[in-house]
């Protein structure tokens, strides 16, 4: 009997294909829904991690409480040891210390006085150890737009718009004159080593990127660190935990009575980051939803159609003797079937579209000239381990719910009246 | 219930709800019809014919009466036993044929054996057995799309007929056919009627129909106006 239905399945294409189809096409649309939706924001919080917040970053209380001043006077002083602490403590996550600073570019011409001048901003981050992962993270490599990584402690990499404005060249010295954490005039030349474009746009008119030993020499800091950023090994933010090992770490390590003892945040504390995140989660799974509930009525349709346009079976069927509850149970588990089978399949198609968006990314900055929009401007969408079974919301659950509802026909309708609707067909 | 009897109808009333009312489609109907009967339901349009039928298969309740099929008394039977009695017992052969599109005819033949539960061997042989009645063999693998309409109830008769029951229920099985298929497949049904004493009723305004009956039961208004037995009927040799 079971062999004889899915025969009838597999041959009645008008019914089984076309709701294969359709169901296995709402299955992707889901499935890539979510993938985008959680690759976008991931990768906001991503570009928000590495810039500016980390997954969790440490500074001392009092830094903490200026950290708009840039207050290198308060920075980290002992970080190896602070470095060790950490990487004992929270083995899922590696920390990068990195020197905030800010001051005065100076671009000389060949006999040393100033050809240019601007205000600028430095980030100085590990560039150049062995096992260091900021280059990587940064993605520098493809963002050099002209010269070299940098090499050497000294060398910066200029935004590229900055280095147009002051008519820099790869090769050339720029001198930093600005303060030393203590509080001294200082002067350092630095060579510059290439220039880069973020693809952030805003950042680069005024941006140095520095090794973070250059500007430790520069600024007079050695050993020491305006910030520590931690980052998830795998650089997925994960705002709930990060919040818990911020609570914990504080708990144990931030005094109240010394300004600088450490004190740790999670990406959610800082730049309102908290209310972004929320907010998009809240649309994400908002859209999510008023999606699934469309492609679940859609679902619904299609089973309360291929019901319907069965009743002449059905009646047939009630005729030969089978009973209403097995002409019910086996039409459910046909739907169950092709739900599930469409599913399956719909859900692979959503997961390696999804896959091909997260490793090659849709490259809209074409559809955004003229904006000034802080973003990348590659979309990128992400495998989460939900992609896995959202699909089957709809698949297998709104189709077979369309079917229950049609297969109520079977059992309220007189069987008789059954048979005047088969009588018509013909 | 007598041994000969295969159904017994008392005083048998059939309402409808019809708007706030209800509407009378059979009114005290008492008959029965014997084993091997060859009768036909005649009346004209609206008198009542498919009710009746529709009553005898299980597949629509009396208002009131009593209705006794194959030793089954239906009054007070659940949906599950009425579905056992058609699928041992009675065989339905509808005007519009009924078949299954997507399968073959083989396979629409062996429907009713696999809701039976028979073994796969004992399915095929009755199969084949059902399709060299209707002379069918030719066309086991056919759909039936690609049928005419006289081979298509030729498939709906072996499937009736597959599980030997001992009733046929059949509403209107000419209509859609022209005169020679209606003969053809009249004379089938009178074979089968010979040589299995199958039961048939049928429900009918066909002249060709009305000439293989053996008993002709005239319905008026849900009525049963007139009970002819046919001793001689006009296109059925022999007895
Ligand atoms: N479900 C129903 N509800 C209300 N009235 C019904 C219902 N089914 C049948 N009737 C009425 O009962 C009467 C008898 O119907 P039935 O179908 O038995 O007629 P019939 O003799 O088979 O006619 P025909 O020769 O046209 O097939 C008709 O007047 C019909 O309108
Ligand atoms: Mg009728």
């Amino acid at each position: 009997m079971v062999r004889f239905l899915i025969k009838g399945v597999l041959r009645d294409r008008s019914r089984s294909l076309l709701s294969f189809l359709i169901i296995g096409g709402c299955v992707t649309l889901t499935v890539f829904l979510r993938g985008f939706f959680v690759g976008f924001l991931d990768d906001m919080l991503r570009q928000s991690a590495v810039l500016l917040t980390g997954h969790v970053k440490v500074t001392t209380r009092a830094y903490a409480e200026e950290a708009d001043l840039l207050p290198n006077d308060l920075a980290i002083l002992e970080v190896d040891s602070l470095l060790t602490v950490l990487s004992a403590e929270y083995p899922d996550l590696f920390w990068s210390p990195r020197i905030t600073f800010a001051g005065l570019l100076d671009i000389p011409d060949e006999n040393g006085e100033t050809r240019t001048q601007s205000p600028m901003m430095g980030i100085a981050v590990d560039l150049l150890s062995e096992d260091t992962r900021q280059p990587e993270l940064w993605d520098l490599a493809p963002k050099i737009t002209r010269g070299r990584l940098p090499r050497e402690p000294d060398e910066v990499l200029l935004g590229e718009e900055f280095a147009s404005r002051l008519e820099v060249e790869p090769g050339e010295t720029a001198t930093f004159i600005g303060a030393t954490m203590h509080g001294g005039f200082t002067t350092y030349n630095f060579r510059v080593a290439g220039m880069v474009s973020l693809g952030v746009s805003g950042i680069g008119d005024y941006f140095i990127l520095a090794d973070l030993e250059g500007a430790r020499q520069a600024l007079d800091m050695e050993g020491t660190a305006s910030e520590i950023f931690g980052f998830y090994k795998d650089m997925y933010y994960d705002d709930p935990a990060a919040v818990a090992l911020t609570a914990g770490f504080n708990r144990i390590h931030k005094r109240a009575d010394d300004a600088y003892s450490p004190f740790m945040q999670a990406l959610r504390d800082q730049n309102q980051m908290g209310q972004i995140v929320d907010i998009a989660q809240i649309e994400m799974w908002v859209i999510i939803l008023i999606f699934m509930t469309v492609v679940t009525i859609v679902l619904w349709n299609l089973g309360l159609m291929s019901g319907l346009r069965r009743y002449g079976e059905f009646g047939m069927r009630l005729a030969m003797g089978e009973t209403q509850g097995h002409v019910f149970r086996t039409t459910l588990g046909e739907s169950a079937v092709i739900g599930l089978g469409a599913s399956v399949v719909g859900t692979a198609v959503g997961l390696l579209l999804t896959y091909l968006v997260q490793e090659v990314g849709i490259d809209y900055s074409s559809m955004m000239e003229g904006y000034d929009f802080p973003m990348t401007l590659v979309m990128r969408a992400k495998v989460t381990p939900d992609c896995w079974f959202i699909g089957f919301i709809p698949g297998v659950f709104a189709t077979m719910l369309g079917t229950i509802l049609a297969g109520r026909g079977i059992y309220k309708r007189q069987l008789s009246q059954l048979f005047k609707e088969l009588e018509l067909e013909a | 219930m007598d041994d000969n009897h295969i159904v017994e109808i008392r005083e048998l009333v059939k309402r409808y709800p019809v708007g706030g009312g209800h509407f009378t489609a059979l009114r005290d109907v008492t008959t029965d019809v014997v084993v091997g009967e060859f009768t036909g339901l005649v009346g004209p349009s609206g008198s009542g014919k498919t009710t009746l039928l529709n009553i005898i298969g299980g597949l629509d309740a009396p208002s009131e009466g009593s209705v006794t099929v194959l030793d089954m008394p239906l009054g007070g039977k659940n949906h599950k036993e009425l579905a056992h009695l058609r699928r041992e017992g009675i065989g339905f052969i509808f005007q519009t044929f009924n078949l299954l599109p997507v399968y073959t005819v083989f396979e629409n033949v062996e429907f009713p054996l696999l809701l039976m539960g028979m073994n796969g061997e004992d399915r095929r042989s009755a199969v084949n057995q059902a399709l060299e009645w209707v002379d069918l063999m030719d066309k086991v693998k056919s759909r039936p799309a690609q049928l005419s309409g006289g081979e298509c109830q030729r498939v709906a008769i072996a499937r009736a007929i597959v599980k030997k029951p001992k009733l046929i229920i059949a509403d209107e099985p000419t209509a859609n056919l022209d005169a020679e298929n209606s003969h053809n497949v009249m004379g089938l049904m009178v074979n089968l009627n010979r040589e299995l004493s199958t039961s048939f009723m049928f429900a009918t305004h066909d002249e060709k129909v009305m000439g293989y009956l053996t008993r002709i039961i005239h319905l008026i208004d849900g009525r049963i106006d007139e009970d002819e037995q046919v001793s001689k009927p006009k296109y059925r040799e022999g007895k």
